[in-house]
């Protein structure tokens, strides 16, 4: 089963977004934020990338575009997770190489339903 | 050894529809029954430590894997005759309902008896009993193979008494 | 799958609400006019993160409420806005407000409306009046939405597309989920062999859809990549169907439909949850957040344990008399590994005092408005740590200080222009260790405790009798006698409620003290000292009759053998022993407890001589046993408090054993205890 990386500085957030993947049989590698998120892409290749955008020391965004230097990330997929209001954070999120997002507040369900659009 | 009895007894009497379990005891020739599903265990008497100045058919407290539990000698609490306690005897430790927060303790009883089954039908409202046990503390009767089983209500038992109230609980 | 999200709810509480510390520490410090990026962009994301959970987790008021806040913490962060006094003090309350809703919603009470909706007013109003009104553009767009018969859709990705993470086939794959289309793949862009690059994307397609989708459907499905791709979607051109007529308006009422029943869903799960969020928080225990090093420690320590452990099982398997030393030691490590861990496994518990003297700087900053005295506050020593019980216990007694110090100590600007001090005070919270102690010092550089004014007091109210001399330190604690208040004037923020009795009580029960020194004109300090944890103690085993007693440590002064001669009765009744120049209460602890001792006789046992509260008394025992660590188990958890026991722990060999309390004995024998049999000199101590 694939395995994702999953970013939010949010306990509650990355729980419920842990426990909705494990739930759904994919692997989970939990990052606090984006500086943890990037060591942890270095020991262990993420079929997806789950981030929040606002995060202290390195936000979902400046993650990406981290990520998307390193070769064996060029292409994996990257979703961000934002709120409704950040309509240019969706801009300057693609720009920095995110493959799409999920507006929150979402659900358990909308999550997975999203990761199945993204995986083929 | 009698926690096995008990579950034998469960599983072989079988569940009717409605009806409810009930561990029975002994207690000076009578049989008394609680809700099987507040037994969390049964077992031995082992001494305890006293609890000073506290009323006497409060035996005290053992250490049950780590949990302090208070243990109460039922035939003293209901002001029947004191005997001494035999291999028989043992401690049916139950979780009581006081308020908002769940209690464990133990009571001292003669010895297990039985698991039967009763419906509603079988049980009958308690007459007085004349002082002996207070009718309040008794849920209902049953007769079970034409024997007479006294049903404790065991929450109002414990939360009725004053001995086992905090002091300061209105303070708070 | 269903996941039942209810069971993040505790987690989002308690995050949310460690969120709003972090936001309104972070405002207390902003300065006005000068922005602190930084520390915007922290109180941002603190609004943010309560404002995304409250939303996911179905807590629509608090995500709604949170919006207007972050919003304006945006608009700060981007520059837009300045920060303003106004600004700062209407978030602030805004703060409150979300205290207000988080906790109503964990504990399913109902909030105060009224205030959460002033406070609203005034955000909205500090945004300008820009007020979004969600039902107005949800019915504009819904308005938009146009029925047709079909789309034909020009997709042509960028050549980057793949490193978006984007695939062209999962977007058609999609696109053919919303009804039969017709796909047309153009290749016109493809080189030849040699520069071909498989990380560009040289295909574009055209699709057509005959299907009545909206064109919002077939939108979404393009949303990621419409800046990374040319999409053109266009209506079919397609001869209009004979029932056409009729079917706009039924299609138009299709889509919508579920939406609304959605809409009305989410209010039934709310309640619902918000309903077992409240089961969840009665049921649950409370938990605690670890720093991680201190669980790697732990970690680390019980493999030690396992180590030991194995080590002396193999030297136990096939043991040759030898080898005593080496078991000796095996079981010396042992001993130590046991401590250590005990010693790791209490650190848990441990959290630095910060977390309650953070909302200090808010409650000076609103008190000192509103007593109209300029106060500045310092902390030291918020790093110190206690245990979790006792810094959630000592909250009320030090916010209840402080405020006496606000109130009653620091002077108004011009009483202290007026005595040669500078306009402003100074509160300074201290914290600091001192063996199992933590010492929590308040101190001010007010006016002092008027020391004949409380002693007048007193002897009106009778505590103190008329010829009584006292020294300042006895006049000092007078403060905390029942019913006694200095305050000229009962203000609202001291309050009238509770009294400095209450303090003094609230740390008794957590087995510490206050003391209180002060110098006319300079200022006071209250000093609290309070037991590191209440869950180990280093207690004295005592013997009387079969029955063992644990006496903490701290409270015994001596144990000493009784010389008849020191032996005296005051009126046939009490007993009391002469120590140096003292009498101490003798109390006999087999009477007391009623239980049987070895001998009656006091030149049989001991006398453990105890204090608490400046009282002492000797306790009567047959022997005393070891000394030993313990932990203090509750006898409430099932059963109650009682009277002279703070608790009960477990020996060695798994009895046990009950912990006396000492301050409660001395209280006591004071209020019950009647020997059953007053002493007779002559006949006992023979």
């Amino acid at each position: 089963m694939a395995s994702i990386l999953a970013v939010d500085d949010s306990a509650s957030m990355r729980q419920m977004v842990t426990f909705t993947l494990k739930g759904a049989g994919y692997d989970v590698i939990e990052a606090v934020d984006g500086q943890d998120a990037l060591s942890k892409a270095r020991g262990k290749q993420a079929d997806i990338v789950l981030t929040d955008v606002n995060m202290p020391n390195m936000d979902g965004i400046q993650l990406i575009r981290e990520l998307r230097k390193m070769p064996q990330y060029k292409f994996t997929p990257m979703l961000l997770l934002t709120t409704e209001s950040a309509a240019e954070k969706k801009a300057e999120g693609k720009a920095a190489g995110a493959t799409g997002w999920l507006v929150k507040p979402f659900n358990p369900d909308q999550l997975l339903a999203t990761l199945k659009k993204v995986l083929s | 050894m009698h926690a096995e009895m008990t579950q034998q007894g469960a599983a072989a009497t079988g569940v009717a529809a409605n009806a409810e379990q009930f561990l029975t005891f002994m207690l000076n020739g009578e049989e008394y029954g609680v809700d099987i599903l507040r037994v969390q265990e049964i077992k031995g008497w082992e001494s305890a430590t006293e609890i000073p100045n506290t009323p006497p058919y409060i035996r005290g407290v053992i250490n049950l894997r780590g949990t302090i539990v208070p243990v109460i000698d039922l035939r003293r609490r209901f002001e029947l005759e004191a005997i001494d306690y035999t291999s028989t005897t043992v401690i049916i430790v139950l979780r009581i309902r006081t308020g908002d927060s769940e209690k464990t303790m133990g009571f001292i009883v003669d010895a297990v008896s039985d698991v039967y089954n009763v419906t509603p039908d079988q049980m009958k409202p308690a007459p007085e009993f004349g002082g002996q046990v207070r009718t309040d503390y008794v849920k209902g009767l049953a007769t079970v193979d034409d024997k007479m089983v006294i049903l404790l209500d065991i929450d109002h038992l414990v939360g009725a008494d004053a001995a086992f109230g905090d002091a300061d609980r209105t303070a708070h | 799958m269903s996941v039942d999200i209810s069971q993040f709810h505790q987690v989002f509480f308690e995050e949310s609400f460690e969120g709003l510390e972090v936001m309104e520490t972070g405002l207390l410090q902003l300065g006005v006019g000068e922005p602190d990026l930084e520390a915007i962009n922290t109180i941002f994301r603190a609004a943010h993160s309560i404002k995304g959970g409250g939303g996911t987790f179905g807590f629509t008021a608090i995500s709604e409420f949170t919006h207007v806040m972050e919003t304006l913490l945006d608009e700060m962060r981007a520059g837009k806005r300045l920060v303003t006094r106004e600004a700062v003090d209407v978030l602030l309350e805004g703060v409150d407000r979300l205290r207000g809703l988080l906790g109503s919603a964990r504990d399913g009470t109902a909030a105060d409306v009224e205030e959460i909706a002033t406070t609203g007013r005034r955000l909205e109003h500090l945004l300008n009046g820009q007020q979004a009104d969600a039902v107005a553009s949800a019915a504009a767009a819904a308005a938009e939405a146009v029925e047709t018969h079909g789309w034909r859709v020009r997709f042509v990705p960028a050549p980057h597309l793949f490193q978006t993470g984007n695939d062209p086939a999962r977007l058609l794959r999609e696109l053919t989920s919303l009804g039969p289309c017709r796909v047309d793949c153009d290749i016109a862009r493809l080189p030849d062999g040699a520069d071909f690059d498989p990380e560009t994307c040289y295909l574009s397609w055209t699709i057509e859809l005959d299907h009545d989708v909206p064109e919002a459907a077939v939108r979404e499905v393009f949303e990621w990549v419409d800046n990374d791709a040319e999409i053109l979607i266009t209506p079919l051109a397609s001869e209009v169907a004979p029932a056409a007529t009729a079917a706009p308006a039924a299609l138009a009422a299709v889509p919508d439909a579920p939406e609304r029943r959605s809409g009305e869903d989410r209010r039934h799960d709310e309640s619902r949850r918000q309903g077992e969020s409240k089961q969840a928080a009665t049921a649950s225990t409370s938990s605690i957040r670890v720093d991680i090093d201190k669980v790697d420690a732990l970690i680390n320590m019980v493999g030690e344990l396992v180590i030991t452990q194995s080590m002396l099982s193999q030297l136990a398997a096939d043991f040759d008399p030898s080898l005593i030393e080496k078991l000796q030691s095996g079981i010396g490590q042992l001993e130590r590994n046991t401590r250590e861990l005990q010693e790791s496994v209490m650190s848990i518990r441990m959290m630095p005092i910060s977390f309650s003297f953070n909302r200090f700087p808010r409650l000076v900053r609103d008190l000192s408005a509103k007593l109209g005295k300029q106060i500045n506050l310092k902390m030291a020593g918020e790093n110190t740590e206690l245990d979790k019980t006792v810094l959630e216990k000592i909250g009320d007694p030090l916010v209840h200080l402080v405020r006496n110090a606000l109130d009653h100590g620091i002077e108004a600007p011009e009483v202290r222009m007026a005595n040669g001090k500078s306009a402003a005070g100074t509160l300074t919270l201290n914290a600091f260790h001192e063996g199992s102690n933590i010492v929590i010092e308040i101190i001010d550089d007010g006016a002092g405790l008027d020391r004949d004014r409380i002693l007048a007091k007193a002897r009106e109210r009778g505590i103190v009798g008329e010829h009584e001399t006292l020294s300042d330190e006895q006049i000092f604690d007078l403060i905390f006698a029942p019913g006694f208040s200095t305050a000229a004037v009962v203000s609202d923020v001291s309050g009238r409620g509770v009294g400095m009795d209450v303090v003094k009580r609230n740390i008794k029960d957590l087995g510490g003290v206050v003391e209180v020194e002060s110098t006319a004109g300079k200022g006071s300090v209250f000093r609290i000292r309070l037991p590191l944890t209440l869950a180990i103690l280093d207690g004295q085993l005592v013997r009387v009759g079969e029955e063992v007693y644990i006496i903490s440590l701290v409270s015994i002064i001596e144990s000493l053998q009784v010389k008849p001669e020191a032996v005296s009765s005051v009126a046939g009744q009490s007993e009391l022993y002469r120590l140096r120049d003292e009498y101490l209460p003798i109390v006999r602890l087999y009477d007391l407890f009623d239980v049987k001792p070895d001998s009656e006789n006091l030149r049989d046992g001991l006398l453990v001589i105890v204090e608490a509260e400046g009282r002492k008394v000797g306790l009567f025992v047959d022997d005393l046993l070891g000394q030993q660590q313990v932990v203090i188990k509750s006898l409430q958890t099932n059963f109650r408090r009682v009277d002279g026991i703070s608790g009960a722990t477990i020996l060695g060999d798994g009895k046990v054993a009950m912990i006396l309390d000492t301050a409660g004995l001395i209280q006591l024998c004071r209020t019950q205890y009647q020997p059953s049999k007053p002493w007779q000199p002559e006949r006992q101590v023979a």
